[in-house]
């Protein structure tokens, strides 16, 4: 277990070399993973481990660093490298700590631990992994072969210190089943995955039921045709349009606005979305798979909207990218080990609409319900957007058969504006998430 | 050549107390007799990076990681376990979990550790460690470049420019009776601009680097090419229109383009999807699988190049396969592990991103060989189609052999002349036949100039890449406009 003192110690010395200000972060960490492929045990990996991070002012001068060393000889040379760094770095006006009474007074138990983990025997995570891969496999004749199902999960500690003396901790965990099936008919393969995430790993679904939906998913994919180029009603599916809103935290995001690679640049206060979008970023879920009871740099998570019925109407910043922007920080500094805090989210979510996901698709007479994008094209400070794609062809209101090898386009100004039916069906699978939603139209290229 | 340090091996028992007898007696300890292999794996690592914005060098960081990795095989199965504290008691700990897997494991015989080292190659000596440039040399250089790029147009309005190194020392010993130590320096440079003209707003984006020290930069003016390269895309996507969407011919640049056989061949290439037969090229070795004006090779012996390696991360020396020769498919990519269950020979691509990771088959530099057209002769070949100089990314699905990639610079050709430039394409297709519809291949052969990092299974390793130009008839493009 790591010793806070060392920490603390590690601050004082920075102090005494001149640092005016500084902040540390240490993790220490457990985690088991294990992999069975074709009902066999196929690998098993445990770790443990811990990092710690350290950042200098000199003035308005900084440095970070981090080492996994944590011997004292080590730490104290890593020290002064890093007091040396700090000196040849180039005044920054906008660096620094946030001010010493905005540091979060109580921190709050968010129940993030697991602490059953640690009774858990191998032979019942192996089944666990067993069962899932067993669930897909015996779905269908025509599930011939698996990447694999995995079981995992790790608990960890943080820590957060800085020179105001501010020092907060706390534990966390996270579990996770997933598997891969490959369907085949005709010479022809495809294969599609399914997981469930979160903090319990009592909480997560049923072995069974993620091994059926991801065969299912794989399954659905065969005999994909590609199309004829057209202009159609595009549906996201629900991890698809939470892959959206990833895009648009990014959008959102200081570190985005201030460097101008944004194209919600200068649009607080105006309509960036149709009037039935609603999005909010909520740190303070208890058991949530993004909550942190304070964030970045010690200051209160609270929740934030972000788009309300329409309407820009906050941006997500640490404290950093809100004294560049002239604004304060939302609590929302994220902070990696090596690296000085940016803004985050935690739990990023649209709220759900009334239609549920059929609804949605009935309302389509020809058009795209989209389950998988695939390619990085994403210009966030244009918004240009074009991606591979696949999914299933809609004909008069229901699904038809599946396609591929084709691309969506269009601009996230113009897709945001054109969201016409939010779904009823959020589930907080992840720390970004999303109902089914519509948009109006977009360009599909494909034959 | 002197690596101005000290050989990794002694480091390891200076710093740690590591002696290889001490290890393999721990290893032999360990493996029983029920296991088909055995390594581990200790890494020591110190990454620097600096980054400028807004015309100043807002701050250094450092980041030193150190850890050891223990990963045994029976079968067909893996233990792994690794910690970041390296010590007999860790390894000791660590080789135990490892070795869990083969509880129910079946090869016979005790693996015996015989300790003999290989002599391997240097392909990236230098003088000193990249470790020991001076932060202020960083700077310097950082900041000539954000006034290079400036000075190209007025148009260019914001200029980032981060400079990054790693020393990366390993240590490997395996149960098949090898010892081998290696000092792995890797350096990039990175510039990109904004361009802004009225409420328009583009970014161009050029680096480089390899395994290779702080003069490969400063010596020439590869800065000053970096810098003017990226402003110019930046400038040209300024005018750049929305590209149109639908099947047509695309002709790929010569160099970084080359991703395209990364994504679309080069993973479906790999052992492991292939022992799986996961992928779609699975038991397709002696069948045509492109056009014949295709060769296309895997090669990590190439001097300083960012994918070169003088042994991989299981202490194989590494080696130019040959993928595919004139369209006929020749070889995959291996790791020991899926080598030995192929009962193929390893060829050297089993790598993995630090000791927290397991191997994995992996690309080194991948290109085509360069073929018997020119480039002005595959341009006016052209009647309407896509000139693709440059790419943002690509992703490949392993399974049904579809990838997709970015431009971040292209061009329409009407007519057979290179026209306007056009913006936001995205090219999609089908691995197994996006080769069969190469028509024409150029003798300007080019590899990129080392930004590649390739992505699999959460795992990043640094990759190059390489192309002459080429012709693909009949491909999907995805833009905004019909």
């Amino acid at each position: 277990m790591i010793d806070p003192s060392t920490g603390e110690e590690l601050l004082k010395k920075a102090r005494k070399k001149g640092a005016t200000e500084a902040d540390l972060v240490m993790v220490e960490s457990r985690s088991f993973d294990v992999r069975v492929r074709l009902g066999k045990l196929e690998q098993i990996s445990q770790a443990e481990g811990k990092k710690l991070g350290l950042r200098l002012f000199f003035g308005k001068r900084t440095s970070i660093s981090a080492t996994s060393d944590f011997s004292a000889e080590s730490l104290e040379s890593l020290l002064s490298q890093t007091c040396d760094m700090a000196r040849a770095a180039e005044e920054d006006p906008f660096s620094g700590l946030p001010p010493a009474e905005e540091m979060v007074k109580k921190i709050p138990d968010l129940d993030l631990d697991d602490p059953d983990l640690d009774l858990f025997k191998v032979e019942e995570k192996i089944s666990i992994a067993k069962r899932t891969e067993e669930a897909a496999l015996s779905f269908s004749p025509e599930i011939g072969n698996s990447e694999g199902a995995e079981f995992s999960h790790s608990r960890s500690h943080i820590w957060y210190m800085n020179s105001h003396g501010f020092h907060g901790d706390f534990p966390s965990a996270s579990s996770s089943i997933s598997v891969s099936p490959i369907a085949k008919r005709n010479g022809e393969m495809q294969r599609d995955y399914w997981f469930s995430y979160g903090r319990k790993h009592k909480k997560l679904d049923s072995p069974e039921a993620v091994g059926k939906r991801a065969a299912e998913r794989a399954l659905a994919r065969l005999g994909a045709r590609k199309i004829k180029t057209c202009e159609a009603p595009v549906i996201f599916d629900p991890e698809m349009a939470g892959g959206l809103l990833g895009t648009l935290f990014s959008a959102v995001a200081g570190s985005s606005l201030y460097r101008g690679a944004s194209f919600l640049v200068g649009r607080l206060g105006s309509s960036v979305a149709s009037s039935m979008v609603n999005i909010t970023d909520d740190g303070t879920i208890p058991g949530g798979p993004g909550s942190r009871p304070f964030d970045g740099e010690g200051l209160p998570v609270s929740p934030h909207s972000v788009i309300e019925n329409g309407v820009l109407v906050n941006y997500l910043l640490d404290s950093y990218s809100a004294r560049k922007l002239n604004m304060k920080s939302t609590g929302n500094a994220s902070r990696s080990i090596g690296d000085g805090p940016s803004a985050g989210c935690f739990n990023f979510f649209m709220k759900p609409g009334k239609p549920s996901s059929k609804e949605i698709i009935s309302s389509v007479k020809s058009g795209l319900y989209l389950t998988e994008t695939i390619g990085f094209g994403i210009n966030l400070a244009t918004g240009d957007y074009s991606r591979g794609a696949a999914g299933y062809w809609i004909e008069n209101g229901a699904l038809a058969y599946p396609v591929e090898e084709i691309t969506i386009a269009g601009n996230l100004k113009d897709m945001l504006l054109n969201i016409e039916m939010v779904g009823s069906d959020l589930e907080m699978r992840s720390s970004i998430s999303a109902p089914t939603i519509k948009i109006s139209k977009m360009i599909i290229a494909g034959s | 050549m002197s690596k101005g340090s000290i050989k990794p091996a002694k480091f390891f028992v200076d710093r740690y107390g590591l002696e290889t007898g001490k290890l393999a007696e721990t290893m032999g300890r360990a493996l029983g007799n029920r296991v088909d292999y055995m390594d581990l794996y200790c890494e020591y690592r110190i990454n620097d990076a600096i980054s400028l914005e807004e015309g100043i060098v807002k701050k250094g960081n450092r980041n030193i990681s150190q850890g050891v990795g223990v990963r045994a095989n029976s079968e067909e199965k893996t233990g792994f376990a690794y910690s970041d504290e390296i010590s007999l008691r860790q390894i000791e700990s660590a080789a135990g979990t490892a070795k869990w897997i083969t509880e129910s494991g079946v090869s016979a015989g005790r693996v015996p550790v015989g300790i003999s080292r290989s002599r391997i190659k240097d392909l990236y000596p230098l003088s000193s460690p990249v470790s020991e440039i001076s932060f202020g040399e960083r700077v310097t250089l950082l900041q000539k470049m954000d006034r290079i790029a400036r000075a190209y147009d007025s148009r260019i309005k914001k200029v980032m420019v981060s400079f990054s190194s790693e020393h990366k020392i390993i240590y490997i010993l395996t149960s098949d009776g090898n010892e081998v130590e290696d000092i792995q320096p890797l350096t990039r440079l990175n510039i990109t601009c904004i361009a802004e003209d009225g409420t328009e707003r583009q970014v161009g984006t050029f680096g480089g680097g390899g395994r290779e020290g702080f003069s490969k930069f400063t010596d020439g003016n590869l800065f000053e090419v970096y810098a003017r390269e990226a402003a110019r895309q930046a400038i040209v996507n300024l005018g750049a229109e929305p590209s149109p969407a639908g099947t047509m011919d695309v002709v790929l640049g010569p160099g970084w383009p080359g991703i395209l056989l990364h994504e679309a061949i080069g993973h479906g290439l790999e052992g492991d999807f292939n022992r799986k037969k996961t992928s779609a090229f699975s038991d397709r070795i002696g069948q045509k699988v492109a056009s014949p004006l295709c060769t296309i090779v895997d090669d990590g012996t190439i001097k300083g190049r960012r994918g070169s390696l003088n042994i991989d991360d299981e202490g194989t020396e590494t080696q130019r396969t040959v993928l595919i020769e004139k369209g006929v498919l020749k070889g995959y990519l291996q790791d020991k592990l899926n080598a030995r269950l192929m009962k193929m020979a390893p060829t050297g691509n089993g790598r993995r991103e630090s000791f927290a990771h397991i191997p994995m088959p992996r690309m080194t530099n991948t290109y085509m060989l360069p073929g018997p057209h020119k480039k002005e002769e595959i341009i006016s070949s052209v009647k309407r189609g896509l000139y693709a100089v440059s790419f943002g990314g690509g992703q490949v699905d392993i399974t049904n052999g579809k990838f997709v990639f970015s431009t971040s610079e292209a061009y329409l050709i009407e007519n057979g002349k290179v026209g306007r430039p056009v913006k936001g394409a995205t090219l999609i297709g089908n691995g197994p036949d996006v080769l069969t519809r190469v028509s024409m291949v150029a003798d300007d052969l080019e590899l990129d100039s080392g930004v590649g990092t390739c992505g699999k299974d959460g795992q990043s390793v640094p990759v190059g890449v390489g192309l002459p130009t080429i012709r693909i008839d009949g491909l999907t493009v995805g833009g905004s406009s019909i």
